[in-house]
């Protein structure tokens, strides 16, 4: 028997059921698969690939410029997964990210229902805790659907084969998958840094639009500061500098350090960002 | 259970019972503004404890300092014999809240909107889940528009959806920061009804409110706000009691009994010749004494009277006549 035991005879703690938090995820994912908004932007991204596989398909081939991979989508369907990613991700991805990691926190202190989520309760670091597996999770579902869209639109419009990597070697088509499935990951790990970052944002103000512009603000000033040439001593440790290092999968011989400390990178992105985050939510007044 | 522990686990049987809500001190500042400033409220189990105040007098900043949502600069606060927020996890399971106005989904319908909150509770369990919500929506009268997106809901139907949220799992304590707000006749008896029922049961109300008669109507204890500072808190009988009671005499000999009520120590006469009546403070004499004293005089005496003030009165001669908010 503890001391507050004695103080409070009457009060009895109730108990936690087996799979609470359990529960509790799977309410936030509905809660943000369930939001029209959010389908509407998987609905996009899902057309991405679908664009590009028809647009190459109607197109008379001509060399030159354009997104990496795209002369090699009519040889190959697989590609058009690497072209969309490829495509998706300067824009599409950061801006679908950003809109969902935005609002995670502010949304709901905009709205005031954090407050009661809260005093339900759950506590502060459940709160972020869940609130960042589920962008996590709809970051997940928007690279898949993007890969998954690619593989199905390139598999129908050009057939999937035997995969020519960029360095020459051939390898097999289930080879060409894996490797897939691997560029997929990597993408992934790359926008967590990102999705960490709309977290943070959004737990400083209660204007869901406001964190949402600035979570995509700051892969924009990024990309921005990647294209500065005189700033090249600050560009391997910029946040969406590797991005598009899921190329290095496509090699004969991949240079998995580099993928690791890339991926390294984005995850001590994520790291410090979400340490900010709980700094500041465990600390917030909520008046919302 | 060693010796010492059964002692203590006897002595605590004479203890006074552990209040559902004690703060002491509490003070909070937003920049140099004292929103709240040294509250030490007391509310005993089982009380209907309505907490009152003018606009701005600081309610809701304390209500947000009882449940952690907000820091407090200073003082302590324990719910249900628990400090918080250390407590926090264990305690706000028992303690339903509706602060300062519901707040949901609009996208979501009523419903969809309680499993959200059921399932972020831990402490709730799944199985009794949809029974809990249907029952919690029967007893708001919410059952028809469960299925309404809370976008389109009226006012008085947040409301009440709020009140549900409050209502899903059995509390030791609820918190009502202004419940009747926007409810129709039929609602506003309703939730009185509702608060009347849960205190039978052994829940401990506090709910704030501006509609004082509603308040007197259910509260057992009352504790009166105004620009940060508690005013006055007690029993509703205690508080009503400071309220001076006054004794008003119809006659037509105004003058003469005026100044035997005088003699008899009492205090504020006021004549009134043109009404042929006056009034005085009763402080601490018995009307039946002033009656007798009256016609053992040989004055004429048409009526007596003993009007004591309501709660209105009562919160206004506190709080002032003014109707600009304090700073
Ligand atoms: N987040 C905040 N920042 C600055 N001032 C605040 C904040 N929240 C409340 N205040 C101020 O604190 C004071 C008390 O506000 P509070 O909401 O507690 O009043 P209340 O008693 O609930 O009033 P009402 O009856 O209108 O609901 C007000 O002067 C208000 O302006
Ligand atoms: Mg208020």
């Amino acid at each position: 028997m503890s001391s507050s035991d004695v103080l409070a005879p009457a009060f009895v703690a109730p108990t936690r059921y087996r799979g609470a938090f359990g529960r509790l995820y799977r309410s936030e994912v509905r809660l943000i698969l369930g939001r029209r908004r959010n389908v509407a932007m998987l609905v996009v991204l899902s057309i991405v690939p679908l664009l590009i596989g028809i647009a190459v398909k109607v197109s008379t081939p001509r060399g030159g410029d354009g997104p990496q991979f795209l002369g090699q989508i009519t040889g190959n369907g697989l590609f058009l997964v690497f072209t969309a990613l490829t495509v998706g991700m300067p824009l599409f991805l950061p801006l679908v990210v950003g809109v969902v990691a935005g609002d995670s926190v502010a949304g709901e202190a905009g709205l005031g229902t954090l407050r009661y989520l809260l005093t339900v309760p759950v506590t502060r670091s459940r709160v972020l805790i869940v609130k960042t597996l589920g962008v996590l999770t709809f970051t997940a579902t928007a690279v898949l659907v993007v890969g998954l869209m690619g593989i199905l639109a390139g598999g129908i419009l050009f057939g999937l084969h035997d995969v020519t990597l960029l360095s020459g070697d051939t390898v097999s088509l289930g080879n060409g998958l894996l490797r897939t499935l691997g560029v997929i990951a990597y993408v992934i790990v790359a926008l967590f840094g990102l999705a960490a970052g709309g977290l943070f944002v959004s737990t400083l103000t209660e204007n869901a639009i406001a964190a949402m512009a600035t979570t995509v603000g700051i892969a924009v000033l990024s990309l921005l500061l990647d294209a500065v040439p005189q700033l090249s001593g600050l560009h391997p440790y910029l946040l969406t500098h590797n991005w598009l290092g899921f190329g290095e999968l496509l090699r004969g011989q991949v240079d998995t350090g580099a993928l690791l400390s890339w991926s390294g990178l984005h995850l001590a992105y994520a790291a410090v960002f979400l340490s900010l985050a709980w700094a500041r939510l465990s600390t917030k007044d909520v008046t919302g | 259970m060693t010796a010492t522990e059964t002692s203590a686990a006897v002595r605590q049987g004479d203890a006074p019972p552990v209040p559902a809500l004690r703060t002491h001190g509490l003070t909070r500042r937003f920049g140099h503004h004292l929103a709240v400033d040294d509250v030490s409220l007391l509310v005993p189990r089982g009380a209907v404890y309505g907490f009152l105040g003018p606009n701005g007098s600081g309610k809701t900043t304390t209500i947000r300092m009882l449940l952690g949502l907000l820091s407090a600069d200073d003082g302590e606060v324990e719910l249900l014999g628990q400090p918080m927020p250390r407590a926090l996890a264990r305690v706000l399971p028992r303690v339903g809240a509706l602060i300062e106005g519901p707040a949901f989904h609009p996208y979501l319908t009523g419903a969809a909107n309680l499993r959200r909150l059921d399932a972020s509770d831990a402490t709730a369990d799944p199985a009794t889940s949809s029974a809990r919500i249907a029952d919690a929506l029967a007893r708001v009268g919410l059952t028809a528009a469960r299925g309404k997106k809370f976008r389109h809901y009226s006012l008085g139907m947040k409301q009440r959806l709020g009140l549900a949220a409050a209502l899903l799992q059995p509390r030791d304590l609820l918190v009502l920061d202004e419940p009747t707000n926007g409810l129709d006749p039929q609602g506003t008896r309703e939730v009185r009804n509702l608060i009347r029922e849960l205190a039978s049961d052994g829940t401990t109300v506090l709910v704030s409110s501006h509609l004082l008669a509603e308040i007197e109507q259910v509260a057992t204890h009352v504790g009166i706000m105004s620009a940060g500072k508690l005013l006055r808190q007690g029993t509703l009988a205690e508080v009503l009691s400071d309220g001076a009671a006054v004794v008003r005499i119809a006659t037509p000999d105004v003058e003469k009994t005026a100044a035997l009520l005088q003699q008899l120590g009492l205090q504020g006469v006021q004549p009134d010749p043109a009404r042929q009546e006056l009034r005085a403070r009763l402080g601490d004499a018995a009307p039946e004494e002033v009656a007798r004293a009256v016609v053992t005089a040989g004055l004429r005496l048409r009526g007596l009277a003993v009007e004591r003030p309501d709660l209105e009165d009562l919160f206004v001669a506190l709080t002032g006549e003014g109707f600009d908010v304090l700073q």
